[in-house]
């Protein structure tokens, strides 16, 4: 089938801002929103710049504002776009060019919250035991694989890019709930600054946006329960996270 | 252009490179390089799991693990190295998961382990679970695990600055650094430095249906080979048996760890006449191959060059009943959906998103696809590069992981096998690399050190030419595909390096349209199309000259093993002139003498 892509383009080089700019390719239904990007890109305008890697959903590279919303290029199919399909890059960083944005800002926010496991007891010699029912605890925030999805689609982080945004806390998360680490009241402290957890408006833009299906409001909700709590506490019940 | 002084340079971000450079900083300034942000490096895609003979779940030994992998590897591994690799596995996944890596976890709270293809109990010869896993994730883990290590210990990191070339001291043949361009600006960047460690894992594009990353090109590996370096066992490319149809995207093993059963089109579960004791889990190279013969005799479904793969709880308990199959504990082994999306979510999730079919309900179109390089830059156990049938040590430089070739893997790798290999060798070549730059100073640079790689891009810039170097790289992985993929003959074999003449011709004439310097993507993976058809030739010369099957490399004209004649390890150099030349340095054996290989 044909369609219609419609693509943000702007490189420096030339361009003053940003425009849209449109490409007609041929696509199967089931392709993918980046293998209709690589036609334009080898066949028709190899000036097209695009993050992309693994095609299939674990990189992260390749998060776009498609037809309006943060998804994966490489996990979104053509035939559930229509016949007209809009590319952009990712909101609230600068452009370097076309659909690449500079993510240092975002790299940045999440190395700010430790994301690395703490624990300065002599190991053991074996393994550092750890139940199935502890380690189902923090199972659903190692799945990140840090796209900025959420982050963008985030209003809160619209509004003021200070917030260290939902991706940083998923990435807190992590360890904070993980029973082998120690510096876990530290995160906690890093979370409960004013550009931390607190932010958060509870939209769920960002739950909607996760290519992972990780609940990021729920991960969210369970860093601000241990900080009132001060524990680390049983995992939240769905009807619990508001 | 900028100059930039360090003591080692790691080039890539992956696996290997990561767990290098933990224990490479520890000697002196290091910076790792990748063309990628460290995190999207395709070790993430790794699913199934990494081994290891913990014995958490049942019995196990070390010396079982070396010799299914020197089994596996048809006898083309270096023994002494299977030994050591083996023997320390037990340690370093105790150490990944003292640095934080979150295993899946056993009743008792230990590391989990499953079933992986060619992974036996010695005694029984039946599969034994040996690959520790973190659900369907274990690469993602690997990766995350260790860059979050590298930020704790505040590792140096200049990402997307892709390297394309390696400067040598060629007076005394020793290293002197390397050249990068740095995406973002178009800028070239010279690192001077004493050590360099290449970790630019694999090149499954250079084939038309693959699991691999577009940023799989080779490029490691094809740059110190025109710089002089001779490559090891090309012709040894890995199909693994279940790729998404069409697609290529990898359904792990794991699946048949767990269970599912590949079927025809007569909903017969073939691998039972291919493999009696093993079935589904026989070497990957033997279940492709069942797979290509089964199209061939018509049995793909309704004809077409595809079979199922069945992981319904229904028809997985249906041949564990069968065969009597128990847990640990002795109570029958039974599957339900629930469990088997916790431990294959992300499997069954790449199913549903790319085929719109749900496999715990229906079976899912699988076909080979090109995966794994068992070849690559020859070193030793130390991960020193080694140029000669003697093993003479090229000062200063280092490889590990998919790139490199220690041998290992042989003529066909074992699943987890890699992701093993590349913490093991990457921290073994780390603290070796640690050692040399404490030691050494580094040479002086070669004039105009950034000469080469001026030329290649100026000529992909400007050149007379109007060839589009994207229309020449998909006819080479087509040709590749057709030519050099699971069975090969003489005549597919001339077929594809006449092809790839034509081909590198072209790429003479080829032009790229963005004439830009931010972001240049066009003129990267121009370039990369070179690195690409080197790597295409020297693999089709290669297997050319290979006369007999082993592993991976199956030729229907010759399809035999030949220990006689080829129990021994190819290496090719690039001439002066460009043309390829063929040596071969023979296989360490230590305990076990080739026998026929039989699953
Ligand atoms: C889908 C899939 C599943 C797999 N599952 C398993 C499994 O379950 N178990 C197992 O043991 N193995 C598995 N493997 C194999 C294993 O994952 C790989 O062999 C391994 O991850 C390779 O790691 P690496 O560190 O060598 O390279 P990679 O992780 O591929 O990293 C390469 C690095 O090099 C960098 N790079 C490349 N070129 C340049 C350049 N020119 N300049 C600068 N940087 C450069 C890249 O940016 C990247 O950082 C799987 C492979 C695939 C594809
Ligand atoms: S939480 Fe989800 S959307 Fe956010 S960065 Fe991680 S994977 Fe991407
Ligand atoms: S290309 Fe890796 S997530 Fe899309």
């Amino acid at each position: 089938m044909e369609v219609r892509i419609r693509i943000q383009r702007y490189n420096p080089e030339v361009d003053e801002k940003p425009h849209w700019e449109e490409y007609t390719v041929e696509v199967e239904p089931t392709d993918r929103v980046i293998d209709a990007l690589h036609q334009i890109k080898w066949f028709q305008d190899g000036t097209l710049a695009v993050r992309r890697s693994c095609l299939h959903g674990i990189c992260g590279s390749d998060a776009l504002v498609i037809n309006g919303r943060n998804r994966l290029a490489c996990k979104t199919l053509v035939r559930d776009l229509g016949k007209v399909i809009t590319v952009a890059p990712l909101r609230g960083f600068r452009v370097i060019k076309d659909l690449v944005v500079d993510m240092e800002p975002f790299f940045r926010k999440f190395r700010s919250v430790m994301p690395y496991l703490v624990n300065d007891e002599r190991p053991p010699a074996h393994e550092r035991l750890q139940s199935p029912e502890e380690r189902a605890r923090f199972d659903d925030t190692t799945k990140c694989i840090l796209c900025a999805a959420c982050t963008t689609a985030c209003p809160s982080f619209w509004a003021d890019s200070r917030y260290v945004g939902p991706a940083a806390i998923v990435q807190a998360h992590r360890f904070i709930f993980d029973s082998r680490d120690q510096a876990w009241r530290e995160r906690l402290q890093i979370l409960n600054e004013n550009t931390g957890v607190w932010r958060c408006r509870n939209v769920f833009n960002c739950v909607e946006a996760c290519p992972r299906d990780i609940n990021v409001n729920k991960a969210i909700a369970e860093v601000r329960q241990a900080l009132i709590t001060g524990s680390r506490g049983l995992p939240l019940e769905d009807d619990e996270v508001h | 252009m900028q100059k930039h002084e360090y003591d080692g340079i790691i080039v890539g971000a992956g696996g290997a490179g990561l767990m290098a450079a933990l224990h490479a900083s520890r000697g002196g300034r290091v910076a790792v390089l990748s063309k990628l942000y460290p995190t999207r490096s395709h070790t993430g895609a790794a699913q199934g799991g990494i081994s290891a003979a913990l014995g958490n779940m049942e019995p196990d030994k070390p010396e079982w693990h070396a010799f299914d992998t020197v089994k596996g590897s048809d006898y083309l591994a270096d023994q002494d190295a299977v030994e050591l690799m083996c023997s320390l596995a037990p340690e370093i996944i105790i150490e990944l998961e003292h640095l934080g890596l979150p295993f899946d976890r056993t009743p008792e709270g230990k590391i989990a382990q499953r079933r992986f293809g060619g992974h036996t109990n010695n005694e029984t010869g039946k599969p034994v679970m040996r690959a520790c896993h973190a659900a369907d994730r274990t690469g993602h883990m690997i990766l995350q695990t260790l860059y979050q290590q590298c930020i704790k210990q505040g590792v140096e990191f200049f990402d997307e600055f892709q390297v394309m070339d390696l400067l040598l001291d060629e007076k005394e043949r020793r290293v002197a650094g390397v050249v990068a361009y740095e995406i973002a600006t178009g800028e070239l960047h010279v690192f001077h430095a004493q050590a360099v460690l290449f970790a630019t894992g694999g090149w499954g594009r250079v084939w038309e249906v693959t699991s691999n990353a577009t940023s799989l090109t080779g490029d490691g590996t094809a740059l110190v080979w025109r710089r002089g370096i001779p490559l090891e066992d090309m012709e040894f490319f890995q199909f693994h048996p279940t790729g998404i149809y069409k697609l290529g995207i990898l359904l792990t093993e794991g699946m048949r760890g767990e269970g599912a059963v590949l079927l025809n089109d007569q909903g017969e579960r073939f691998m039972e006449r291919y493999a009696p004791t093993v079935k589904d889990l026989a070497s990957r190279d033997v279940v492709s191959r069942a797979i290509y013969l089964e199209i061939r005799e018509g049995r793909g479904i309704g004809g077409k060059n595809y079979v199922y793969l069945d992981l319904r709880p229904e028809t997985i308990n249906k041949y564990f009943e069968k065969e009597g199959a128990k847990w640990p504990d002795g109570s029958p082994r039974r599957v339900t959906k629930e469990y088997l999306l916790e431990k294959l979510g992300d499997t069954i999730g790449f199913c549903r998103t790319y085929l719109g079919i749900d496999p715990l309900e229906e079976p899912v179109p699988v076909q080979p696809t090109a995966h794994y390089a068992m070849g690559g830059i020859p070193t030793n156990v130390h991960a020193e590069v080694v140029v000669d049938v003697q093993n003479t040590v090229f000062p200063g430089l280092y490889a590990a992981g998919e790139c490199a070739c220690v041998s290992v893997h042989g003529a066909n790798r074992l699943g987890t096998n890699s992701l093993l290999d590349l913490v093991v060798f990457g921290k073994l070549g780390g603290q070796r690399m640690a050692q040399f730059i404490r030691q050494n100073d580094p040479p002086p640079l070669p004039p105009n050190p950034t000469a080469r790689v001026e030329e290649e891009l100026e000529r992909l810039r400007n050149g007379r030419g109007k060839e589009n170097p994207a229309e020449i790289r998909e006819e080479l992985r087509r040709v590749m595909m057709a030519n050099v993929g699971v069975f090969r003959t003489r005549e597919l074999l001339e077929g594809a390096r006449e092809k790839i003449r034509e081909l590198r011709e072209r790429y003479r004439r080829a032009r790229v349209m963005d004439p830009g310097r931010i972001f240049n993507q066009d003129l990267l993976e121009a370039w990369e199309v070179g690195n690409m058809l080197d790597i295409a030739e020297v693999t089709t010369v290669a297997a050319l000259a290979r006369t007999e099957s082993r592993g991976a490399h199956s030729r229907e004209d010759f399809p035999e093993r030949d220990d006689e004649n080829w129990l021994k390890h190819s290496l090719a150099y690039r001439r002066d002139d460009g043309a390829i030349e063929l040596d071969y340095k023979p296989v360490v054996i230590t305990k076990w003498q080739p026998k026929a290989r039989v699953y």
